[in-house]
């Protein structure tokens, strides 16, 4: 059973139907209690990074997801939730999560002239293999709408990036946490491979 | 690199697939959700579904219809047609709709786009304009007029100040409809596309005239648009999406493969 972590953040229906569309079982909860002992936990978002952090904080979500994360549940992040988990957003100068170090930073591009938020569907690239990302090819594309993006302090958790002004990390994820700044509820049947390989994905 | 958008828009009337003609004849072509599904498996980018029942009780069939898509289908879609207030917008949301598309009642109570925006973010918040070739005036220096009902109503309204008014109330993308292409297959209205992407830094989104893959390759790039809807060249099966799609990338432009 996988919980969507409900914080009054969006999208959690749009994930909801595609797990049931995959025949995936899934509830929605925003009992922390029910998080902190879910096998397997998704946390979606679309928003304000700290508009999401006071929710969590107030149903206590914040040290629920910590625990499960500690306890070695799989947990994936989509959109707000591949930026807050980072130790800082620059959305409101908001703090996060801190599981993996790191900040969220806003797009810059005056002098570029590109349009912010980045929507609409990118290439993204692979550059470290991940289970959850093992089905992607050269050329995948898949949905985004953001105006901020991760940047984690190391390396090592970047797993894919995606071109738009400059290359920015997309996958981002450490131990049994894995995080997408795209929309994989969103982006087709290679975005519902995702969710899938996530339902399946045992770390090590 | 971002990739341009090809977009479809699905008429709905009474829960029933139409298509529009200079906006004056409309006649059933389907169902709305098979077709969705059917577009989905071919590779479009995202949809646009616009409700034109004609009476405001019988509006649930659209959220059924909402509801089925969304259950179906997993790329981005927008619904509009008949939005008044943010209580409409959010029960298509609630129903699976990416965005909300608000045309004439955001043009008759503008405070529409900035209230949608701040229940469910700008890029929830499309706004769908009709615009009517005119001789420039004082009042529409750019010659190109606000219209709605159809095209019927002229609101005295330059297209330009509108689609920048727009993006400053709020709205997340524009959608640029020309009445006088729209319908014709002869080609999308280019200058008037063009006109309003260099006016507003949100993405543009050209509607009406598409009749040939060319006429996409000329909007998304003299046109300067970051999307392309299309209705009747797919519709009536005229083109596929993938002919459509390899064209354009055989043109250069990055395109999402199907």
């Amino acid at each position: 059973m996988i919980t969507i972590v409900d914080y009054n953040a969006g999208n959690l229906t749009s994930v909801k139907r595609a797990l049931e569309h995959l025949g995936i079982a899934n509830q929605i909860s925003a009992d922390p209690e029910v998080v902190r002992r879910s096998e397997r936990i998704i946390f979606p978002g679309v928003g304000h990074a700290r508009a999401a952090m006071e929710v969590l904080q107030t149903r206590g979500l914040d040290s629920a997801l910590k625990e499960a994360f500690g306890r070695g549940t799989p947990i994936l992040g989509i959109c707000i939730g591949c930026q807050i988990i980072l130790a800082h957003s620059e959305e409101g100068d908001t703090p996060g999560l801190n599981l993996i170090p790191g900040v969220c930073a806003h797009f810059q591009f005056q002098e570029k002239g590109l349009k912010v938020p980045h929507m609409g569907w990118n290439t993204v690239t692979v550059t470290q293999n991940h289970p959850v990302l093992a089905h992607l090819k050269p050329g995948d594309s898949f949905y985004f709408v953001h105006s901020y993006y991760p940047q984690p302090a190391e390396a090592s958790h970047v797993f894919a990036t995606c071109d738009y002004g400059f290359n920015f990390p997309v996958a981002i994820g450490v131990e049994n946490l894995f995080a997408l700044q795209f929309h994989a509820e969103k982006s087709g049947p290679l975005g519902l491979r995702v969710l899938e390989n996530f339902a399946r994905w045992t770390p090590c | 690199m971002l990739s341009k958008r090809i977009i479809s828009c699905l008429d709905v009337r009474d829960g029933k697939l139409a298509k529009s003609v200079r906006f004056v004849d409309t006649k059933d072509i389907g169902d709305p959700v098979s077709q969705a599904q059917k577009y989905y498996e071919a590779g479009l980018d995202e949809l646009v579904f616009y409700d034109i029942t004609a009476s405001s009780d019988r509006r649930d069939i659209m959220i059924e219809v909402v509801s089925q898509v969304a259950a179906q289908i997993f790329i981005p879609f927008s619904v509009g047609g008949g939005l008044r207030t943010v209580e409409d917008c959010s029960r298509v949301l609630l129903a699976g709709a990416e965005k909300v598309n608000v045309n004439s009642a955001a043009v008759q109570r503008p405070e529409l786009i900035a209230e949608a925006a701040r229940a469910f973010g700008a890029q929830a918040v499309v706004l769908s304009m009709d615009v009517l070739r005119v001789s420039p005036s004082p009042k529409i220096p750019s010659g190109y007029e606000i219209v709605i009902q159809g095209g019927r109503a002229p609101m005295g309204l330059d297209a330009i100040e509108w689609a920048r008014r727009g993006e400053d109330l709020g709205a997340g993308e524009l959608v640029v409809n020309s009445i006088d292409a729209d319908g014709t297959k002869e080609g999308y209205e280019i200058n008037l596309t063009r006109r309003i992407a260099e006016a507003v830094t949100i993405p543009v989104i050209a509607s009406g005239g598409g009749g040939t893959p060319e006429h996409l390759y000329e909007v998304l790039t003299d046109g300067k648009a970051d999307a392309a809807l299309v209705a009747s060249m797919l519709h009536y099966g005229e083109y596929t999406v993938s002919e459509i799609k390899a064209y354009l990338t055989g043109r250069g432009l990055e395109i999402r493969p199907v």
